[in-house]
């Protein structure tokens, strides 16, 4: 049972093989036994779920059910959940109850979906191994001492420990797809605007964009076309109509251009995953994809430019956690200022801070122009790298990391060498674009995957071609041992 | 030495919008504290600011009516700061591009002079809430209805002078305001709030002096005081060789002086930058063409149109218009009395306005109606009553005793016309009073008064004053 | 880039953050490396370049001035560390704000 799809679920609960609540159980009863050595869930709401899920049966005893109804799914707790705990992997949210639902929350629960439970997460989305949460770290399923990846590790963890059949997440810098990655499963990221960021906790709000993990492409577009749409309280949700994500997947690629960028496959990749791309990469070309070589010139910058308008967009964004209306309030606060700096120094992590105080310095009298400013030209510089290559190419295929995942505590004292990870991933977000991460092998028993992005609002394509390739190969079915 | 005076002024202008700039929360002032604060102005995780379009077009009214720029792009962009009363740790406002941009105000002064004060731009931003210092258990509590609140910044150049010429700008601009019905410029509740920026410097010089700026200060009057009061401190610091540090200072109305707010730690770095939760507002021509076609009559026009139709002063005019609804109330009041443009100003000004002032009403609270002030001064027009007598008859409508000519009738206050009746009137007191008609004959021209008096006397003051008088003048040469 | 600890004080201060002497010291080498680290930014070029606010070339939508929020006062404030008479409390705010 674990082990079916999102797809095959739907069908089962269709068949009435099995009901909402039972499968709900079933994954509560798995959590339970799995998740305290793996750390991948904060909260788990076993009642809201068991709730939601005898909605479900009922409502398909009426005849009213749709292809997610009663779809168990598990939420990164950095989307407001009404009445549950949403802590966004910090102590400065551990006491606060949403008093309201994400749109994307209130989209999936719409369709039908039972929500198991609020995933661990870096803390506010700062990291990309799962080490700053809070709650401590969450454990890569494939290998314990190693990390998930981040800042969705609890999400991806979760899926691939085969605790929910999907999960969703939020990627700023690659927080889906590198998660995605070091945890074998397939997790995308829309374009910017495509899914709505009103209840999603603001980390970087240029950036920040939410979205899923499954087992599959065609999970992921089934709970697209639920997840995404316009939102009007989202002043930067875009108006574009939501396509059926699941009436392209199989489309032939026959002649499909495939870009490579010269920059992504250099020294610094790892031998053992150039390999592997490269076998995956053979797989296309039997499907009559016409692979060439694309350069994408600016490709170093995006790393310091992402660690410029990141830092700067959530060094404000953080300002309002000043424990006055909710959240970390210290004991017996002296005056005002001390209010103010206890809650927020006792409330915040490392990382936090950190990237608070880059970004308070990057705005400061004086440096805008060297250094927000100068981020933002060079951001255009790196969105026209991908105007320009999508006038010879369809999508883009890359490695989503540079190597797989590494040891717990390799890299928490070197914050550069944790940035770097990201190196493939943080384009995207710059210029808005869709991405996907599919597992395409493993390297020293550990997952590898391979990214494909598109032009903007491409999800449809993204989706065809990454389903296409699994239609081929079985990475995307592999499971850890002992889940 | 000579001293300059250099006034700039800031005027925060609460739009009259029904919700919030950023959010669909109600605006309406008095509810219970926090009643009206909704997710987003509370700044609650994950919420996000969507921007309200009658706040824009308010905006571009202003613009209009201040002959200025209307910005095709403008910018948010978010003022970082820690504050109780600021949910978000920022205050959406803009920067670097306001949606208005150069505009003027052309203000009468009084000395008739028109000048043109120039107005450097406006732009939108977000209200804090209010922090209520009465002590629960001496700490402060926070009423976060008034977040949100869109308000339209609106900075002068350091064009004024004299605090005269600060009050009449802001006058002009006040009226502005309220003519286009965008603020309802209520500076008791704190939609219409005025900040001065004061500065001295030699006569002559073309460099400016350091400027103070005086803030929180709710009326005209006090406006006035504390710009005068603090140039003379200004000039009696540089006099005695000191120096003005820039700092910004409170009026206390009860001294009247002027006294350094609580200095504040270093200035604050309020590290601007483009707030990424919205987008640039591009302007669309066309509207802004349809919002131009509904302006309502601007101040400056109804001033200009009153004194060619009406052939008012400028000064009578600019009273007028002071507020659309005195300037309609004028306007019926001239109809209703057979178009005596002139007569009905002066009864408007000189009589109606001080009794409103002396009872704090507004024109529309006016126990008396145009209509009913039209009609009494037709009756004048007409001869039917002195304008002494009509005075009498002002103050019984003001009392609600009836209708003009009901009260007329009731009191008996016709004046008198009849010729015969008022040479009769005459001769009993050329009889009655023959040393007053001799002297007078022999010269004492002065005595005239007293016989108009005694005429009045008689009368009960209901005698048509110009032809007593020439019937007198004709009966004592004898 | 080097940051002084003073420097690092007066960040930490902006933002509203404690620290204690050591971590200013550890925030000093941290955020110098990465400042040094964004310094490759100067590498390229960008005087005739318009900046990138937003990865999408759309403007800001507007909304009609009509009320859709509802008074959620007693939801909200069953979250809030301390309230009284409806009021968010504090530490006492002795000055005027700007």
């Amino acid at each position: 049972m674990q082990h079916k799809t999102v797809a095959e679920l739907s069908r089962e609960l269709t068949e009435k093989k099995i009901s909402s609540v039972e499968l709900t159980q079933f994954f509560l009863e798995r959590i339970k036994h799995f998740d305290s050595t793996l750390n991948s869930f904060i909260t788990v709401s076993e009642d809201y779920a068991l709730t939601a899920a005898k909605d479900a049966d009922a409502k398909r005893a009426q005849g009213k059910a749709s292809p997610l109804t009663g779809i168990p799914i598990a939420h990164k707790d950095i989307f407001c959940t009404d009445g549950v705990k949403t802590t966004c992997g910090s102590k400065m949210l551990d006491n606060f109850i949403a008093p309201y639902n994400a749109t994307v929350i209130q989209n999936l629960n719409d369709a039908g979906t039972v929500m198991l439970g609020k995933t661990n997460m870096d803390e506010f989305a700062m990291g990309s191994s799962n080490e700053t949460s809070y709650y401590g770290p969450v454990k890569n399923p494939w290998q314990s001492d190693y990390v998930s990846g981040g800042s969705s590790g609890g999400s991806a963890a979760s899926v691939a420990a085969l605790l929910a059949p999907a999960s969703t997440g939020t990627d700023t810098g690659g927080s889906i797809r590198q998660p995605a990655a070091l945890c074998g499963i397939t997790g995308l990221k829309p374009t910017y605007g495509r899914a709505s960021r009103y209840g999603m906790i603001a980390f970087a709000s240029s950036l920040d964009q939410a979205g899923l993990f499954a087992h599959t492409a065609e999970d992921v577009a089934l709970l697209l076309n639920a997840m995404a749409g316009f939102d009007e309280k989202d002043s930067t949700s875009v108006n574009h109509p939501v396509p059926d994500y699941t009436a392209a997947l199989n489309n032939n690629l026959k002649g499909l251009r495939i870009g490579l960028p010269k920059e992504y496959f250099n020294a610094g990749l790892n031998n053992e995953v150039a390999q592997t791309i490269q076998t995956a990469i053979r797989e296309y070309e039997k499907l009559g994809a016409v692979i060439e070589e694309i350069s994408l010139p600016n490709t170093a910058l995006s790393v310091p430019v992402y660690y410029v308008i990141a830092p700067a967009e959530c060094s404000s964004n953080l300002a309002r956690y000043d424990g006055v209306r909710y959240g970390y309030r210290c004991v017996n606060p002296a005056d005002l200022q001390d209010l103010y700096e206890r809650s927020r120094s006792e409330g915040f992590g490392t990382e936090v801070k950190r990237r608070i105080m880059i970004g308070t310095y990057v705005l400061s009298a004086g440096y805008y122009d060297a250094y927000y400013l100068k981020a933002q030209k060079i951001r255009r510089l790196i969105c026209n790298d991908f105007v320009n290559a999508f006038k010879k190419v369809d999508v883009i295929l890359s490695p989503t990391t540079p190597t797989p995942a590494f040891k717990i505590g390799e890299k928490t004292s070197d914050p550069i060498s944790m940035y770097l990870s990201d190196i493939y991933t943080i384009a995207a977000n710059l210029a808005g674009l869709p991405g996907i991460s599919i597992p395409v092998g493993f390297v020293n028993q550990l997952p590898i995957g391979m990214q494909l992005i598109t032009n903007l609002f491409g999800e449809a394509k993204l989706l065809n071609v990454a389903h296409q390739y699994q239609t081929v190969t079985d990475w995307h079915k592999q499971s850890p041992r002992g889940f | 030495m000579e001293w300059e005076t250099v006034i700039g002024l800031e005027v925060h202008a609460q739009l009259a919008t029904k919700t919030k700039i950023f959010s669909g929360a109600s605006t309406q002032f008095g509810a219970e504290p926090n009643t009206q604060a909704c997710a987003i102005d509370l700044g609650l995780p994950g919420v996000l600011p969507v921007l309200n379009k009658e706040v824009v077009e308010m905006a571009v009214k202003f613009g209009l009516g201040a002959n200025a720029e209307i910005a095709p792009k403008s910018v948010f962009a978010r003022k970082n700061y820690f504050y109780p009363d600021l949910p978000k740790g920022y205050q959406i406002s803009q920067y670097e591009l306001p949606i208005v941009g150069k505009g003027y105000l052309d203000v009468l002064l009084d000395n008739n002079e028109t000048k043109r004060i120039n107005i450097t731009r406006a732009h939108l931003e977000e209200d804090a809430g209010k922090s209520l210092h009465e002590d629960f258990h001496g700490l402060s509590g926070i009423d976060l209805n008034r977040a949100g609140t869109p308000l339209l910044e609106i900075v002068s150049e350091p064009d004024m002078r004299s605090a005269k010429e600060a009050i009449a700008y802001l006058k002009t601009l006040h009226a502005l305001v309220r003519y286009l019905e965008i603020c309802d410029g209520n500076m008791q509740e704190g939609s219409f709030r005025c900040d001065a920026n004061v500065s001295v410097r030699p006569k002559g010089s073309d460099k400016y002096g350091t400027r103070t700026e005086l803030k929180n200060i709710n009326s005209f009057r006090f406006i006035e005081r504390a710009i005068n009061y603090e140039v003379e401190r200004q000039i009696q610091v540089l006099e005695s060789g000191g120096s003005i540090k820039q700092e910004t200072r409170l009026y206390d109305p009860d001294k009247n002086e002027t006294r350094t707010m609580r200095s504040k730690e270093e200035a604050n770095d309020y590290r601007y930058f483009p707030d990424p939760d919205l987008l640039p507002l591009i302007m669309d021509t066309n509207w802004i063409k349809q919002i131009k076609e509904k302006l309502p009559e601007l101040p400056q026009q109804k001033r200009d149109r009153f004194i060619s139709q009406y052939q008012l002063s400028a000064y009578d005019a600019n009273i007028l218009v002071s507020s659309k609804e005195l300037a309609a109330y004028y306007e019926n009041v001239v109809k209703a009395s057979g178009e005596q443009a002139k007569l009905s100003a002066n009864w408007v000004i000189s009589e109606l306005l001080g009794v409103l002032n002396k009872s704090n009403l507004d024109i529309l609270e006016s126990p008396i109606t145009s209509q009913q002030l039209g009609k009494l001064i037709s009756r004048i027009a007409d001869d039917t009553i002195s304008g002494k007598i009509a005075k009498t008859i002002f103050e019984a409508l003001w009392n609600k005793e009836g209708e003009v000519d009901e009260i007329i009738e009731k009191r008996g206050l016709k004046q008198v016309s009849d010729t015969g009746a008022i040479e009769k009137m005459i001769d009993e007191i050329i009889a009655a009073n023959p040393q007053q008609v001799a002297d007078y004959r022999a010269g004492k021209e002065k005595l005239f008064g007293y016989f108009v008096g005694q005429a009045m006397k008689v009368s009960g003051g209901k005698l048509n004053p110009q032809q007593l008088n020439e019937l007198l003048k004709k009966k004592l040469q004898g | 880039m080097s940051l002084t600890p003073d420097a690092v004080k007066k960040i930490a201060h902006l933002a509203r953050l404690s620290l204690s002497e050591d971590d200013i010291a550890l925030y000093s080498t941290q955020l110098s490396k990465i400042l040094d680290f964004i310094e490759q930014m100067n590498q390229v070029d960008t005087t005739q370049i318009e900046p990138l606010a937003h990865p999408l070339d759309i403007s800001q939508r507007l909304r009609p001035d009509v009320i859709t929020e509802p008074n959620l006062r007693n939801k909200y404030q069953t979250i809030a560390p301390q309230v009284e008479a409806g009021l968010y409390l504090v530490p006492k705010v002795i000055e005027e704000a700007s």
